[in-house]
C-alpha cells in the first residue's frame, strides 16, 4: 500500500474500537490528523509539481491559480490580509483531480486507466475486507495498490497499456481511438502495447528472419489497406457537389448549407423514384407502343402546358395499355419482337402499374422515417432546452467560415444574438405591466386573426377563379378560340395560386415585423406555420376539385391525364416563379440597396421560405405520380436547375441570415414537415384514387374496372383459377389489408412503443436532476472542508 | 525485418518531413479564425514553447477537427482551446475572452460590461453544477452533451482538411506505415 488516498481519515485506534463517528471529545486528535494531512498534501504537491514541470515546461501559470475561486467559493480573502494557509490551499485546489484533468496528460492517462479498469471489472468487484472500513464505497472500483494518481508519467503509460491488453482488440482499438492524446503518445501506447503482446516464446519467433511466404502476405495486405483507403478518398471526393456545399458553407455557415443538403435529399428522393417507375413502368410500355391516333405536331408550348402533342405521351396515364404486354397467346402485336424468340415474357401492365406506384409511396416513407429518425437523433438531447447562454457560447463558432469577411460577419451575428437573448432574459425577469401585456395580446390576436383571414381568402379566391376558368373554357369548346387563349385558359389557374404562394410569404413577413414576437425562434416558427396552412389548404381545395372531375381540361374523354396535366402545369409554374423571386427578391433587391440606398447590406437568404417551396414542389411531384408517371424526372431536372441557380444568386447577391438558426434541430423539423402534411397528405389523396375512384372507361390501365384496387383481386381471382394449390394467396390481401382488426393491432403496438420511450425519457431527466443536486452537495462538502481545514491551521498558528 | 521494424523504418520518413517544415503560423485558412493561436498553442507538443506545429500536430488537429472525430475527443479539445489560463478550468476571465473573441474586435461589437456581467452570471449559473465558480472538463462535457450543433460547429470537413494540407506545404500523402495511416482527415488511432 503506497499511500492512502487523500480523502481517508486517519483517525487514531481508540475512536475507531466503538464503532461510531468520532464525538466532539476528539477533536483534538481530528484536528491534528487534518494538520498532518495539509502538511503531507503540500509535500506531495510540492514533489507533484517538480514531476509536473518535466512533462511540460509550459505551466507555470499552472501553479498559481488565479484568486477568483476562491473568492467566489465564499472565501473571502480580506482586505491586505491573507490568510496564511492560502497559498497553500491555492495549490491544493489547482492539483485536484477536476482540475488537472483539462490540463495535464498524466491525469488523461490516470482517467482513462480508471475506465479501462472499470470495462474489465464490471462483473468481479475487490472483496470488502482487503479495504479499510472509513473507505468510501467508490473506492472499491479501484485498485488502491496500482492507483495511479501519484505515479510517474511513464509508470502511468505502461499500467494503461498493461489495461488495454486485457480487452479483445476490437474494443482496444476503439478506446485507443478515443483517448484524446497527441499522435506521438498514441505512437508510444501502440509500441508498448506490442512488445507486451509479444511474450518470450513468442518473440523468439517474430525475430527470426520471415520467410518469403509471410513477407509476401505483409506486403499484399498493406497494399490492400492502402487501395482500400485511396478508394474511400474517392468516393468522397466524388459525391456530387461536395466542393460546391463546402463553398456554401465556408462563407454562409451550416443554416444556409442546410437548405442545399435538403434540396439533395429530395433530389435523391426523386431518383429513385423515377428510377423504379423507369424500370418497371415507362421503359417496357415505351417498348410496346399502344396504337395512338395520329400524335399532334410539337410546338415549344408544350413545354411548358403539358398538352399539345404530350397528351398522348408516355408522360401521362392515359397512354398506358391496359392488357397484358408480350402476351404469347394474343396475336403477335405491330412492330413487336420477332416470332423466332423462344421464351416471350407477358407483363401484366396494369397490375405492374399499381404495384410500382405503391412500392414508389412504400419506399420513400421509409426513406423519410430512416431520415426523420437519423435527423432526430443527431438534433434532440435530453435537456437541451434549459442552459441557453452557456450551449450558445460554447457551441455558436462554426469553425467551417474561413473567409475574412464571413468571419467578421459571423461575429457580428453571434454579437447580436448575445445581446437578443440578454435582453429576452432581462424581460423575462421583470414582467410587463397589465396594460403592455394586453397590448402584446392584442396584437398577436389580431395579426393571427389577419393571416388566417388572408389564408380564407385565397382559398375563397382560387375556388371563384377555377370556376371561373371552368366556364370559360365550356364557353370556348363551343366556339373555336385562338390557340393562345386555349393556352392561356390552361395556365390561368397555376399561375394564380402560384402567384399567391409567391407573394403571401412576404406580406407574412411584414406582419411578423408589426408583430414584434419575444423571440427570433418564434418568429421563424410563427412564420412556417402561416406559410404551411396557406399552401396545404389551398392545395387541399386543388384536391377536392380535381377529384369532382371540375377541371379545364384538353382530353376530355380521359380525366386522369387533365389531372396529370394540370399538376405538370403547376410544378412547371412553381419553378418559373421560384426564378422570378429569385431574380427580384434577390437580384433587384441587391441592385436597388447598392445603387439607390447606397447600403452595404445584401439581402439576406430567406431559409424558412426557400425550404416551404421545395416541400411544396415536392408535394405535388407526390401527388401527381399517380396521373403521370414521368413527373419524378421533371422533378429531378428542376432540381438540379434550381440547385445551380440558387447557388449562384447566394454567392452574388446574398448575406447569411442574422437570426439565430440552430441547423440541426431545423433539419429535423423540415424533415417531419415533409412527412407529415405532405406525404401524408399526398399519400391520402392517392390511397382514396385507388380506393374509390372510378378510372375512365376510355383510356389509361385501368379502364373498365370499378375501381383501381380491384386490379390484383381480379389477378389473385385468375391465379386461383388456374392454380387451386395457392387458395391461401388470395387470403393476404382479405384478412391483413381489408380487416382492420390488424391495423388496430399494429397501431395499438406503435402506440405502446412511443409510451414506453416517453417514460424512459422522463426517467432519464429525473435522474439527471439528482444527480445534479447530488454534484452540487459535493461542491458544499469541498467547501466545508476547506473551511474547516482553515479554521484547524489558524488553531494550530495560535497554539504554537 | 520484423514486424516493429519495419514500421518504425516506415515512420522515419515522417519525423523527417515533420523536422524539415514546421508550421510556425496557423494555416493559412484559419487566419481569420480569432481562436487560431489557441488551436495551435493547443495542438503544439514542440519542447521550445513557440506553439509551432509538427505534421504530426497538424494531423492531430485535422483528426480533432474531423466529422469522425467523437464528441468527447472534441469537447476535450475544445475546452484547452477556451482555458485561456491554461489552469484547467473555465473561471470568469476565460469566459470573457471567450466572449471577446466571439463577438468580434471591434469596439461597437462587445458587450457592454453589464451585459457582460449578467452573461457570465448566467452561464456560471447554468453550468457550474458544483457552484465553486469555475466550469472544469466534466461540467464543459455535460453542457456540450446538451447541443446538438457542437459536433457540426467543432468541425472542418474533409475537403477543406486536404485543401488546407496541401496549401500549407505538407501535402496529404499516403503512408504505409502499419500503426498510423494517413487519412487526410479520418480520426487517427
Amino acid at each position: 500500500m503506497s499511500q492512502l488516498p487523500a480523502f481517508t481519515l486517519r483517525v487514531p485506534e481508540n475512536t475507531e474500537s466503538d464503532g461510531q463517528e468520532p464525538s466532539p471529545d476528539n477533536e483534538g486528535a481530528l484536528h491534528s490528523s487534518f494538520c498532518e494531512l495539509i502538511e503531507e498534501q503540500s509535500s506531495l504537491v510540492a514533489g507533484a509539481i517538480e514531476m509536473e514541470l518535466q512533462e511540460r515546461s509550459r505551466e507555470p501559470s499552472a501553479l498559481l491559480p488565479p484568486l477568483d475561486p476562491m473568492a467566489t467559493a465564499g472565501l473571502e480573502p480580506k482586505q491586505g490580509e491573507q490568510h496564511p494557509g492560502y497559498a497553500t490551499t491555492l495549490r491544493i485546489l489547482a492539483n485536484m483531480p477536476s482540475h488537472t484533468i483539462g490540463r495535464s496528460r498524466g491525469a488523461i492517462i490516470s482517467q482513462y486507466y480508471n475506465r479501462t479498469a472499470r470495462l474489465r471489472r464490471r462483473s468481479s468487484r475487490p472483496s470488502l475486507q482487503q479495504l479499510s472500513h472509513t473507505a468510501r464505497p467508490s473506492l472499491r472500483q479501484y485498485d488502491l495498490e496500482s492507483d495511479p494518481t501519484n505515479a510517474t508519467l511513464a509508470d502511468k503509460q505502461s499500467l494503461l497499456a498493461k489495461e488495454l491488453l486485457s480487452l479483445p482488440p476490437a474494443q482496444r482499438s476503439q478506446v485507443l481511438l478515443e483517448v484524446p492524446l497527441s499522435l506521438e503518445e498514441k505512437r508510444s501506447l501502440r509500441r508498448q502495447l506490442s512488445q507486451r503482446r509479444s511474450t518470450p516464446g513468442l518473440r523468439v519467433h517474430s525475430s527470426e528472419p520471415t520467410s518469403p511466404c509471410a513477407w509476401c502476405q505483409d506486403c499484399i495486405v498493406l497494399g490492400c489497406r492502402t487501395l482500400w483507403y485511396r478508394f474511400l478518398a474517392l468516393i468522397h471526393a466524388a459525391q456530387p457537389w461536395h466542393y460546391a456545399l463546402k463553398q456554401i458553407s465556408g462563407r454562409f455557415g451550416s443554416s444556409v448549407l442546410s437548405y442545399f443538403l435538403f434540396l439533395k435529399t429530395l433530389l435523391l428522393f426523386n431518383i429513385i423514384s423515377f428510377l423504379l417507375l423507369l424500370v418497371f413502368v415507362v421503359a417496357l410500355q415505351a417498348a410496346y407502343p399502344p396504337a395512338v391516333a395520329s400524335p399532334r405536331p410539337f410546338t415549344g408550348l408544350e413545354l411548358l402546358t403539358g398538352a399539345g402533342s404530350f397528351t398522348h405521351s408516355l408522360l401521362y396515364y392515359g397512354y398506358y395499355s391496359n392488357t397484358t404486354l408480350n402476351d404469347p397467346s394474343a396475336s403477335s402485336p405491330s412492330g413487336s419482337t420477332s416470332p423466332s424468340r423462344a421464351t416471350q415474357l407477358p407483363y401484366n401492365m396494369p397490375l405492374a402499374y399499381m404495384f410500382t406506384i405503391g412500392a414508389n409511396f412504400f419506399a420513400t416513407c421509409i426513406l423519410l422515417m430512416y431520415s426523420m429518425y437519423h435527423s432526430f437523433l443527431k438534433s434532440y438531447r435530453v435537456g437541451s432546452s434549459t442552459g441557453v447562454l452557456a450551449i450558445k457560447i460554447f457551441s455558436a463558432w462554426d469553425f467551417k467560415v474561413v473567409q475574412r469577411h464571413s468571419v467578421k460577419l459571423q461575429s457580428e451575428n453571434i454579437c447580436t444574438q448575445l445581446k437578443e437573448l440578454l435582453a429576452e432574459q432581462r424581460l423575462r425577469s421583470c414582467p410587463l405591466s397589465l396594460p403592455q401585456r394586453l397590448r402584446h395580446i392584442t396584437v398577436l390576436l389580431l395579426a393571427w386573426l389577419l393571416a388566417l383571414g388572408t389564408v380564407l381568402g385565397c382559398v375563397v379566391a382560387v375556388y371563384y377563379f377555377s370556376e371561373l376558368m371552368h366556364m370559360v373554357q365550356q364557353k370556348q369548346g363551343a366556339a373555336a378560340g385562338s390557340v393562345w387563349l386555349q393556352e392561356g385558359v390552361l395556365l390561368a389557374l397555376p399561375f394564380v395560386v402560384s402567384l399567391l404562394n409567391t407573394l403571401m410569404p412576404h406580406f407574412y413577413n411584414l406582419l411578423a415585423a408589426w408583430e414584434k414576437q419575444d423571440s427570433p425562434e418564434a418568429e421563424v416558427y410563427v412564420a412556417i406555420c402561416r406559410n404551411l396552412l396557406l399552401k396545404m389548404v389551398v392545395l387541399g381545395l386543388l384536391c377536392y376539385q380535381w377529384l369532382s372531375r371540375r377541371l379545364v381540361c384538353s382530353a376530355k374523354e380521359c380525366w386522369e391525364t387533365c389531372v396529370g396535366q394540370d399538376l405538370y402545369r403547376f410544378v412547371v409554374m412553381d419553378f418559373i416563379f421560384t426564378l422570378l423571386d429569385t431574380g427580384f427578391g434577390e437580384l433587384l433587391w441587391r441592385l436597388i440597396l447598392e445603387k439607390k440606398l447606397k447600403s452595404k447590406r445584401r439581402p439576406e437568404f430567406d431559409i424558412a421560405q426557400n425550404v416551404l417551396e421545395l416541400i411544396y414542389g415536392q408535394t405535388l411531384t407526390w401527388l401527381g405520380v399517380l396521373f403521370a408517371p414521368l413527373l419524378p424526372a421533371v422533378q429531378v431536372v428542376k432540381l438540379l436547375l434550381l440547385f445551380y441557380i440558387k447557388k449562384t444568386s447566394l454567392m452574388q447577391n446574398c448575406q447569411s441570415p442574422s437570426k439565430p438558426w440552430q441547423a440541426s434541430h431545423m433539419s429535423t423539423v423540415f424533415i417531419t414537415l415533409l412527412f407529415f402534411p405532405s406525404f401524408l397528405g399526398a399519400a391520402i389523396f392517392v390511397s382514396y384514387t385507388i380506393w374509390w375512384e372510378k378510372p375512365s372507361e376510355t383510356c389509361g390501365p385501368f379502364r373498365g374496372l370499378q375501381t383501381i384496387y380491384q386490379t390484383p383481386k381480379v389477378w389473385v381471382e385468375l391465379l386461383e383459377e388456374s392454380n387451386p394449390n395457392i387458395a391461401w394467396f388470395g387470403w393476404i390481401p382479405q384478412y391483413l389489408v381489408e380487416n382492420t382488426v390488424f391495423l388496430f393491432f399494429l397501431t395499438g403496438m406503435v402506440l405502446a412503443v412511443i409510451y414506453f420511450n416517453i417514460q424512459v425519457l422522463r426517467g432519464q431527466r429525473q435522474i439527471i436532476c439528482l444527480l445534479e443536486e447530488q454534484i452540487a452537495n459535493e461542491g458544499e462538502d469541498k467547501k466545508f472542508l476547506i473551511q474547516r481545514i482553515h479554521c484547524i491551521y489558524d488553531d494550530k498558528v495560535h497554539c504554537a | 525485418m520484423p514486424k516493429e521494424q519495419r514500421e518504425n523504418a516506415c515512420s522515419v520518413p515522417l519525423l523527417l518531413v515533420a523536422q524539415c517544415q514546421p508550421c510556425p503560423e496557423p494555416s493559412p485558412s484559419w487566419q481569420a479564425n480569432p481562436f487560431q493561436h489557441r488551436i495551435c498553442h493547443v495542438f503544439s507538443t514542440s519542447v521550445d514553447g513557440d506553439d509551432s506545429l509538427s505534421f504530426e500536430d497538424f494531423l492531430d488537429m485535422l483528426s480533432a477537427f474531423s466529422d469522425a472525430a467523437t464528441s468527447d475527443i472534441k469537447s476535450n479539445y475544445a475546452f484547452r482551446i477556451f482555458d485561456f489560463n491554461d489552469d484547467g478550468v473555465l473561471d470568469r476571465k476565460d469566459l470573457e475572452e471567450l466572449v471577446n473573441c466571439l463577438t468580434g474586435q471591434g469596439e461597437e461589437a462587445r458587450l457592454s460590461s453589464a451585459e457582460m456581467e449578467q452573461l457570465i452570471c448566467n452561464v456560471l449559473e447554468e453550468s457550474d453544477i458544483d457552484k465553486d465558480g469555475t466550469i472544469n472538463l466534466s461540467e464543459f462535457q455535460h453542457v456540450i452533451s446538451r447541443s446538438p450543433d457542437f459536433v457540426s460547429t467543432f468541425a472542418v470537413g474533409r475537403a477543406r482538411a486536404l485543401c488546407v494540407c496541401s496549401s500549407s506545404g505538407f501535402g496529404a500523402g499516403w503512408l504505409p506505415s502499419g500503426n498510423s495511416s494517413v487519412q487526410g482527415a479520418r480520426s487517427i488511432p
